[in-house]
This record gives structure tokens, sequence and C-alpha cells, in this order.
């Protein structure tokens, strides 16, 4: 009950009171209902994904609360030592970290340049970058498969991180400008004159005070790309793919793999719930950012 | 999360002007170039060429040389596998966001009051942060379809049983060539008619170990003056024994097996065995045949064919919802946290119970918001792919089939024809276009007050 609403509550028939309170504890019984319904899903991978094969195939994930005797590290062990999978795991590292890093850089440049930077044309140019934000990426895939295959780049990680980086772009460039051109200009002013260039003031200025804007974005945008499954698909080495793929390929014979599936999907999971709850403000924020403020 | 941009889609918040006439920097136009080169040749060659490409190679055929003008935007719309896309893809631009967007709501506003609330949106937004696959993978377990190992089964199941009685002995049957024989329904008749005082013996054989685990040994039915009495028993020894067609040693019991006794097709009373498998019937039934109906052996429920050709899509938006509802309660509450106490106090103390002041305070004011969820949410759901060619199985794929699936399809997959996958790649741009226009209009009228 909201302690503005207790005042008003107070004066009310002893009947109505009794209600709200039973109606507080339908409301409270339900929402833990809920709670539990929403992490089911999840507890089922991670239980399953701690059965043998053996038991997966001859039982459901529940059976452990009965027989906890079932529980075993088997599927991790296998998938451990499944190369290919594990490889996997670091081509997707090999993607996200320098897919974030660029669009933090490339979009700070020119967030900056749209914020305090004076040229023609500027907010035409800005209106074009704010009408990318909804183009949906389906659009690029034939064009830019083609245009990879001619520079030699199809099917290989420098591919995969330019596409995301480009896609990334629209969001990185809307949400860094908003925030750069909240910047007080007098501390703008002031390192100018202590004749501070245009460079120095974005790096020792600009980027320093943008922290809690890039922080948003850079969370987006990793998580985005680790958890990406169609950009890697077409332009990924498909011998070669992120953890995404890897499983993917494993999916098309789903039944008896399900040890590796489900081990491998909650190994895929680790990072970005990590984090997901390491940086959940920040996240929130992210997105909170491109919907409303 | 299908895209970084789809937080972006709908209607940006509040623009702050960019420095005006004064700037810090002089108006050196190259060094703005240079700031800006690096972003601007990306999203040329990646993102605003292809767009023309693709509106160029949509006229044109497979071979990508015959010019076919609209002919594949025809086939998109004639195409059978297609229309089944655009036919799911109408269904989830409706059902998903809408559902979506509604339990985000409750969410939002139940757990506003809960001093837990935090841990609740916790568990709800979390889904977000994994991929569409790992969600894949997740729901495929779910949705199992033996009810002993997916878990959407194993529940639907429980209550179904819970509210029809489940067969005792599915399978069971009588030997063939004895007294009982099959008569319709899967139901057994006896060919001789029942008297009182001579107990019925009605054998059956193939029950399942697990169904007579922990039962009692059969006992012949006592003759009883003016009651017609019997037993229902197991005619079968484990590891062999026993004379068939009669009770003795080893031979289970079979409880709970409903009896009819039928007198020229119409059923004059029924009874259940008891836990020694013997029955009583009233004197009424005497010459009267003896049936045990096919309710009886029916086969156990095997539940819901939840990724069969048709729940299939339902299914997947119902796994895309578990991933999205918490992006709307997040927005939600926030702006929840933005709508004025006093209107809600207000309209209390003029005597409007909780549910007026939520649907005639609370929702219109929250009516921008929900606009803005419902929105960002349909253009996602317009391009969704990856949730559904992971969970949809081989054989109902083509029934769970998207517009952004059969532009891989088409594009790189099975049925290669990149004019029609071009084609598709413009319909879906084409259906985004009025969100851009707002979006632009949104931002000049801001930056221009």
């Amino acid at each position: 009950m909201t302690t503005a609403g207790t005042g008003v509550r107070a004066t009310r028939p002893l009947p109505e009171r009794i209600a709200a309170r039973l109606g507080g504890g339908v409301m409270r019984l339900f929402l833990v209902a809920v709670g539990l319904f929403w992490l089911l899903p999840t507890v089922g991978l991670l239980l399953s994904s701690l059965r043998d094969r053996s038991d997966i195939a001859a039982s459901g994930w529940w059976q452990v609360f009965a027989h906890p005797g079932q529980l075993t590290t088997s599927s991790y062990d296998t998938l451990f030592h499944n190369d290919k999978v594990m490889h996997s795991l670091l081509t997707t590292v090999l993607i996200t970290v320098p897919a974030t890093a660029l669009v933090i850089l490339i979009g700070a440049f020119a967030a900056y340049a749209f914020a305090w930077l004076e040229f023609p044309g500027r907010d035409w140019w800005f209106m074009v970058v704010v009408g990318l934000l909804v183009v949906p990426m389906q659009v690029a895939l034939i064009p830019v498969a083609k245009l990879f295959n001619a520079l030699g780049i199809f099917e290989t990680t420098v591919g995969v991180v330019l596409f995301h980086t480009a896609f990334g772009l629209p969001f990185a460039i809307f949400l860094l400008r908003n925030f750069f051109a909240e910047i007080p200009r007098e501390l703008l002013e002031a390192a100018r004159l202590d004749g501070a260039g245009e460079l120095r003031l974005f790096t020792r200025v600009v980027l320093p005070l943008g922290g809690p804007a890039i922080a948003s974005l850079g969370i987006f945008q990793f998580l985005w790309v680790w958890n990406d499954m169609l950009v890697a698909l077409i332009f990924a080495d498909s011998g070669n793919p992120p953890i995404t793929v890897a499983l993917q390929q494993q999916v098309r014979q789903f039944g008896d793999n399900v040890d590796i599936l489900s081990s491998g999907a909650f190994l895929s999971m680790i990072i970005p719930l990590a984090v997901f709850f390491a940086f959940q403000r920040q996240f929130i924020s992210g997105v909170m950012a491109g919907a409303v403020k | 999360m299908t895209t970084a941009t789809a937080g972006a889609a709908a209607a940006p918040g509040p623009i702050p002007p960019a420095a005006g006439r004064g700037r810090v920097l002089g108006s050196r136009p190259w060094v703005a170039a240079l700031f800006l080169l690096p972003a601007l040749a990306l999203l040329g060659a990646l993102v605003v060429y292809p767009i023309g490409y693709s509106v160029y190679r949509s006229l044109f055929d497979a071979s990508g040389h015959g010019f076919t003008g609209l002919d594949n935007y025809r086939e998109v719309f004639s195409d059978e596998r297609i229309r089944t896309a655009l036919k799911n893809n109408v269904i989830w631009v409706i059902a998903a966001p809408s559902i979506a967007t509604a339990l985000g709501l409750i969410f939002a506003v139940l757990t506003e009051r809960v001093r837990w609330g935090t841990a609740f949106k916790l568990v709800v937004f979390m889904p977000m942060a994994i991929s569409m696959l790992a969600a894949g993978i997740i729901f495929r377990l779910v949705y199992e379809q033996s009810p002993d190992k997916g878990v959407a089964n194993a529940v639907w199941v429980g209550i179904h049983d819970t509210f029809a009685e489940p067969a005792p002995f599915p399978g069971a049957h009588p030997r063939p060539g004895g007294e009982l024989t099959a008569t319709g329904g899967g139901s057994y008749t006896t060919k001789s008619a029942a008297h009182a005082g001579s107990p019925a013996a009605l054998p059956l054989v193939a029950v399942k170990p697990e169904d007579v685990s922990g039962a009692k040994d059969a006992v012949a039915a006592e003759p009883v003056p003016g009651k017609v009495t019997g037993t229902v028993w197991l005619d079968f020894v484990k590891g062999g024994g026993g004379t068939p067609g009669r009770i003795g040693a080893g031979k289970k019991a079979l409880a709970g097996v409903k009896v009819q006794a039928v007198r020229e097709g119409r059923t004059v009373a029924s009874a259940t065995t008891a836990a020694d498998g013997t029955f009583t019937l009233p004197g009424k039934t005497d010459g009267a045949q003896l049936r045990l109906p096919g309710s009886n052996f029916a086969s156990r429920y095997n539940g819901v064919e939840w990724l069969g050709p048709s729940l299939v899509t339902p299914s997947i938006i119902g796994a895309y919802i578990w991933m999205w509802a918490g992006f709307a309660m997040v927005l939600i509450a926030a702006g929840l946290a933005g709508v004025p106490r006093e209107l809600l106090e207000a309209a209390r103390v003029d005597g409007a119970n909780e549910w007026q002041v939520f649907r005639r305070v609370t929702v219109p004011l929250l009516a921008p918001v929900l606009g803005v969820v419902v929105i960002t949410l349909m253009i996602n759901v317009l391009k969704i792919f990856d949730l559904v060619y992971i969970i949809a199985p081989g054989s109902s794929l083509s029934n769970a089939n998207v517009l952004a699936l059969q532009l891989y399809q088409s594009s790189f997959g099975t049925d290669v024809n990149q004019g029609v996958g071009s084609a598709i790649a413009v319909f879906l741009l084409l259906l985004v276009l009025p969100v851009m226009i707002v979006n632009i209009r949104r931002m000049r009228r801001e930056r221009r007050p």
C-alpha cells in the first residue's frame, strides 16, 4: 500500500479494509506465482543441463527433485571436449568486443560533430540518421553479402563486425548526440580557452563526461551482438561460427543431443546474464533511451 | 533482442537542441567531416546503399538479369508459402505486442505497491538479456511432446487427468477366444449371460507392469444369493506359472475397472472392481451380459501437440511474450512513476474503486507510453526470425513461416530467388516507413520550438 493511500484507507469501514487486505494477499500470491512461472523455463534448461544423456531421454528435468542423485556435470564434460562449440565461444568474443568498441568509438565521433560542430546541412544529416533507426537489417542482407563477396570478406569475422557496427551506429549516434548536447557549454569553452584542439576536447572532456551514455550504449550493443544469430548465420565463417550458430547447427538434430544443447545454451547465457545483472541500471536506461525518456 | 534499434524504434524522447550559433568550435567543415567520415562511410555502404540495391534487385528475376517489373511483389502475395508467412506475420503483429503490453501493464501496476517488486521485475526482465537462440532451446524443451519430458504437457496432462479420470489399464485386453469378446468402442462383453449366485470370471492380459505394481493378489468372488458377483484379474504371472483362466497364486487383482451389466444393448447397472478385483452388481442384472467399457483401456492422454502444424505459431508467440513482457513492464513502470499521485488520490477520495482508478485515470495517463511500447514491439515482431527458426521443428516449419524466415530461405536457404528475397525486404521496409516518418517529424518539431 502506498503511504499516501493509508490516510484515506484508515477512514474506510472495516469490511472494506478487510477486503483490501485480502486483495493485497491475493495480489502477492499472484505475483509470486507469475515470478515462479517466469523462472520455470530457465530452471528447466539449467536442470536439464545437469542430468546425463540417458536420464534426459527417459524423463523430465523435474525428476531431479525426486532423485537428486541424477545431478551430474557430465553434459558439461562432453561440451568442454567438443572443440567446435568451445572454439565458437572464442569467435563470439572476437566478434562482440570489436563490434562494441567500434560502434562506441565511431558513434561518439559522429555524435560529437552533430552536437558541437558546425557544418553545412547538419540538421539534415542528423535527420537521415534518425530515419535510419528503424531500417530493418533484413534489407541489407543480400546487397551486403554481394559487397563483402567482392571485397573478399564474406564469411569472415571482419565482415560480421562491420555489419554489426554499421547497424548499431544510428542508435549509437542518436543516443550519444542527445547526451553530449547537454554537456554544459562553459566546460567546453573553458577547455577551448586553455588551448585544447578538437581531438583533445573530444577525448579529455566529451568522452569522460559521456560515460553514463557510453556505458548504456556499450552494454546494449554488447548484448545484441553476443546474442545475434541471423547476421552470423549469413556473414560468419560457417566452419568457425560464433556460439549461436554452432548451437543452431546442433538444433537441426534436436533429440539425441539435448545434453550438448542444454549445456551449450546455458554456457552461452552466462556472460549476457552476468553483464545484465552487473549493469542492470545502464541496460535499462539504454532500453529506455531508445523508447521513452 | 532481435535488434538493438528496436529500443529506438518509436518516438525518441525529447531531443536537446544542438549548439547553435556562437558554438564552441569554429566552423571548419573539414574538422566535422573527419569526425563524421567513419560513421557516414559505414552507414552509406552498409545501410543506405543496400536499401537502393534491394529496391533495384527486387525488380529482377532469380538470375538477376531479366527485368520482371513488379512480378516478385506479385509472387509475395500469391505464392502459397509466402502467403502463410504473411498470414502468420499478421497474427504475430496483432497478438504478440498486445499481449506483451497488457501483461507488462498488469505487472507494472501490481509491483508498484509491493516491496519486493524490484526482484519480481528482475525475474521477468531477465529473458531480455539472453539470445533468441537460447530462448528457443529453452522452449523446445518446454514444448516437448511427451508429458514425461516437456513441462508444458506434463502440467497440461496433470490438469486434464484431474478432471477426466485416466483409464486404469490402458491397452489391456482379454485373451483371444475366451469368454470376453471385443464389442466395439474398445469395450469387451461376455458371450453368455451372468447369473446371480455364480461368480463371473473376467481375466485380462497385456496390462503394463507399472499399472499393477503394488496390486493385491486377485480373489475369487464369493457367490452371493440375489446378486451378480465376479472378479477381474490379470491372467498372467510374471516369470510364468499358473493356469490360464484360473485365479491362483501371483495373479494380480485389477482394481478400479468399470463393469457394466447390459441387457439388449442397454446398460442396467454398473459397478467398479475393489482392491481385490471383485465386483458386485444388484440382482436385477441376473441374466444380463457383462461388459467392460472401453474407458478402462483407452490409451493415456498424451497432451497437446504444441509444435504441431496448428499450434506452432501461438506456441512460439508464447515464447516471445516470455522474452518481451519484461520490456513492456519496465517502460510502463517508468511511465507510471511519472503519473502524479495527487490525481490518483483525488479519484480515490471521490469514491472511485481501484479498478475505476486504473481504468479511468492510470491507463489514459499512460496512453503515450503504451503506444510507444506497442509500436516498438510491432516493429520488432515484424522481423521475428530466430525464435521461429529454432523452435519450429522441421515438420511444421512451413506452418510457422514468417516473412523474415522466408526472406532468409529465399536469399540464402533452400529456395534461392534473391529477387523474391529483395521484394520481401523492401516490403518490410515499407511497413516501417510510417514510423520512420513519425520519428523524423518529431525530431524536426522538437528542434524548432
